[in-house]
């Protein structure tokens, strides 16, 4: 009687672990024509989903279709990569890093792709680097924003072409002092959560550099999502600030754009939305004239005006009808900067290895739509490009959003220098920057 | 008959363990991980019984999974299986100092005291900066007895691990359903004045219950650690914890084995929807645990019965 209990219940058991091991086992080592098959992790569900994770799954869905029609411009007009067309494979990122890893190992070792290109959150990237060490899983980052990836460790299979949220901090600071020549006081409003710390601590260590005399007044860490920012609004009114910070993205930002305006808070002191950009095409009129946005690198309106990004901003807006914002570009350069070590890495029609490919990838410099990317922090993985700050207008004649008064800051005026870990350089004065 | 039953499930046990090497790395990986899970879900078949949920158990969890994240932090201590029983005691410690709270109270307010308690643990843990805040920090590669395996092996040493630490924890947790206290659970949930009159303090058994479900808890979260390589305060948020909730929904509280059959089916269902429905995987599990509640109400569990049932007594109403 027990015995038929428990022997179904493990028959149940080998009968998930006999389906789940089938596909593994019907494997064949890939022949030269099959396609290069790429893991694409993003959000597609949760909070981080609609101004993050869509707009960076777009911006590798229309890549890739463009790469694999050989529409691209050159150096990128080759099909697919190296003439192989790609294969994509969308997962979400949303779910306990248990779940983040178990999908990885998935992507990796059920699905056998080439290469993973994904994940926004810091919190993932951290989680997910061990694992793609061990298993020497080609893996790119595309929007995490932690520079603990290459700071804790050297790492032979990582890469992120994208630089880390210690530039878009120090842009932040460095714009705002060139606008705001004797500035005394400044506030920050941030969510009170490893995103949100980290990016007011580089914000307030840079201030401490570039402008000693301001102080910091008001330093605020409502909790991520809160939505209701109605105390904050309050203490903020009392202050003398001429500029208050803030990290916020898509509802918190936009709660606290919306809340701030019925009071008037954006007329006593000037907001610096370090990601500002992600949201200006939901705002649009909302989002009040004069706010100083960033988009955590030289993307979207503050991106360059080259060919990449004349290709990449029309086939994009074509196709979903909205402008790309950052994590579009983010993911469109990641993709390219694998695509140029693939074939760099390529010898005849073989595909090449994955040791060969981050063999070309280390201190690979490209330019994409957003400009020149030098891989030279991380021992070579982890890139570094100019960033732009401007502020926002709301062109009322053409209905658009706009950013003027553009300013360019280099790569190594915002990035530290190989070697340093990025908190140390700021607590060190920045030395070394070349702006 | 009940002697019977611990050898035939040893058995498959042996069977598990011993399929190992022929599966897929994923597979083995995936499973260690449903199998340290499913140790939380025990923890709640035991709350079950006496009709109490919490939905705070991540807090054990997250817990065991911290301690062994800074054993290795701040001494660089890696043997798997002290670790792992210093999750469990960790966590049992902190279940029998917060039991005296929480076996005061039941039903709703069981559930939202124990909910409470889990996100204090989280809010203190995101205020943390020093241990990364949400982003958390990396576990060392556990080591055992001095030997440090690799790759597919270190995979397959922590499934053995799982699968043995399972085994331990089943035994007992089946022993306690038998002994007098473990059979007192319905009583206490339908009557307890009456339990106290036969001269029993039902405080003290929920206390208990508390404490072993605290144990069974932190030794998930450490072997999850372990696993996963990486802790982070989500481990202790109230998803967390309705998540473990939902697997023991799933798996019904009939059984000990259902726990870990639930928790084996909930990774399956999800690493597959996710597979095959990147946008739509929330919406497949949430069918599967509607389609349960619907047609097997007691859980996975009752489907043994049930099939019992038909196989003992053929041509019988049930």
């Amino acid at each position: 009687m027990i015995k038929g209990r428990t022997a179904s219940c493990w028959t149940l058991a080998g009968l998930a672990a006999a389906a789940m091991s089938l596909p593994a086992h019907a494997q064949t080592p890939a022949p030269a024509a099959a396609p290069v098959k790429l893991g694409i992790v993003s959000f597609l569900s949760g909070p981080a989903a609609s101004p993050f994770g869509l707009p960076g799954r777009n911006g590798a869905e229309i890549v890739i279709e463009a790469l694999n029609a050989g529409t691209a411009p050159a150096p990128y007009n080759k099909v697919g990569f190296g003439g192989t067309k790609i294969e994509a494979k969308y997962v979400d990122e949303a779910g306990s890093a248990a779940n983040v890893v178990t999908d990885f190992r998935n992507l990796v070792q059920r699905d056998q792709v080439d290469a993973v290109v994904g994940y926004i959150s810091s919190g993932n990237c951290l989680a997910v680097t061990p694992v793609a060490e061990e298993l020497k899983a080609l893996t790119v980052f595309y929007d995490c924003g932690t520079p603990r990836i290459f700071e804790e460790k050297a790492r032979a299979y990582v890469f992120r072409p994208s630089p880390h949220a210690t530039m878009d901090s120090v842009g932040a600071a460095r714009y705002l002092i060139a606008k705001k020549k004797n500035l005394t006081s400044f506030s920050g409003i941030n969510q009170n959560y490893a995103w949100g710390q980290d990016s007011w601590r580089d914000f307030i260590g840079a201030m401490k550099v570039l402008a000693p005399k301001a102080e910091a007044d008001k330093i605020l860490f409502p909790k991520l999502f809160a939505g209701e920012f109605g105390a904050e609004v309050s203490t903020l009114l009392t202050s003398k600030s001429q500029a208050v910070h803030t990290s916020f993205w898509n509802g918190d930002l936009e709660g606290f754009i919306y809340q701030q305006q019925a009071r008037g808070l954006d007329k006593r002191m000037t907001i610096i939305a370090t990601t500002g950009e992600s949201s200006i095409w939901r705002l649009r009129d909302k989002m009040p004239d004069g706010t100083i946005i960033g988009g955590r690198g030289p993307h979207g309106p503050l991106a360059p005006d080259n060919a990449f990004n004349k290709w990449f901003s029309k086939i994009y807006t074509d196709r979903y009808n909205v402008p790309p914002t950052y994590p579009s570009y983010q993911m469109a350069q990641s993709l390219l900067g694998l695509k140029l070590a693939y074939e760099k890495a390529a010898t005849g029609t073989a595909k090449p290895t994955t040791d060969q490919i981050a063999a070309a990838f280390k201190g690979l410099v490209f330019t994409g739509p957003s400009g020149e990317i030098k891989m030279v922090l991380g021992d070579g993985h982890q890139g570094i490009q100019e960033t732009a700050y401007g502020t926002y207008r709301f062109n009322k004649a053409k209905k658009e959003p706009e950013i003027i008064d553009v300013m360019r800051f280099p790569a190594e005026c915002v990035n530290p220098p190989p070697g340093i870990d990025a908190d140390k350089w700021i607590e060190g004065g920045m030395k070394g920057a070349k702006c | 008959m009940q002697a019977g039953a611990q050898w035939v499930g040893g058995l498959l046990l042996l069977v598990a363990a011993a399929a190992a090497p022929f599966l897929p790395n994923w597979v083995v990986s995936l499973a260690t991980i449903a199998f340290a899970n499913a140790l939380v879900v025990l923890g709640l078949v035991v709350l079950w019984r006496v009709g109490l949920v919490s939905f705070g158990q991540a807090l054990y969890y997250c817990i065991g999974a911290y301690a062994v994240a800074l054993m290795g932090r701040w001494i660089g201590f890696t043997d798997a299986i002290a670790l792992v029983l210093l999750g469990g005691i960790v966590a049992g410690l902190t279940a029998a100092g917060i039991g005296f709270l929480l076996a005061r109270y039941r039903e709703i307010f069981f559930a939202m005291l124990s909910l409470a308690l889990s996100m204090i643990l989280y809010g203190v843990l995101v205020k943390t900066e020093s241990l990364g805040s949400t982003d958390g920090f990396s576990v060392l590669t556990p080591t055992f007895f001095g030997y440090a395996p690799h790759g597919a092996q270190l995979s397959r040493a922590l499934y053995w691990l799982t699968l043995a630490i399972d085994a331990i924890a089943a035994l007992f947790v089946g022993l306690y359903f038998r002994s007098v206290a473990g059979a007192l659970a319905a009583p206490i949930r339908d009557n307890e004045i009456r339990v106290e009159f036969l001269g029993v303090s039902v405080t003290s058994i929920i206390h208990t219950k508390v404490v072993i479900a605290g144990v069974l808890g932190g030794l998930g979260g450490a072997l999850a650690a372990m696993t996963i390589g990486h802790v982070d305060p989500a481990m202790a948020y109230w998803t967390t914890s309705g998540g473990f909730v939902f697997v023991t929904v799933l798996a019904g509280s009939g059984y000990v084995a259902a726990a870990f059959i639930g928790s084996l089916v909930f990774e399956v269902v999800r690493s597959f929807a996710v597979d095959v429905m990147p946008q739509l995987w929330q919406m497949t599990l949430g069918s599967v645990l509607l389609l349960t509640i619907l047609f097997l109400p007691e859980g996975l569990g009752s489907l043994v019965s049930r099939l019992k049932r038909r196989v003992m007594k053929p041509g019988t109403a049930p």
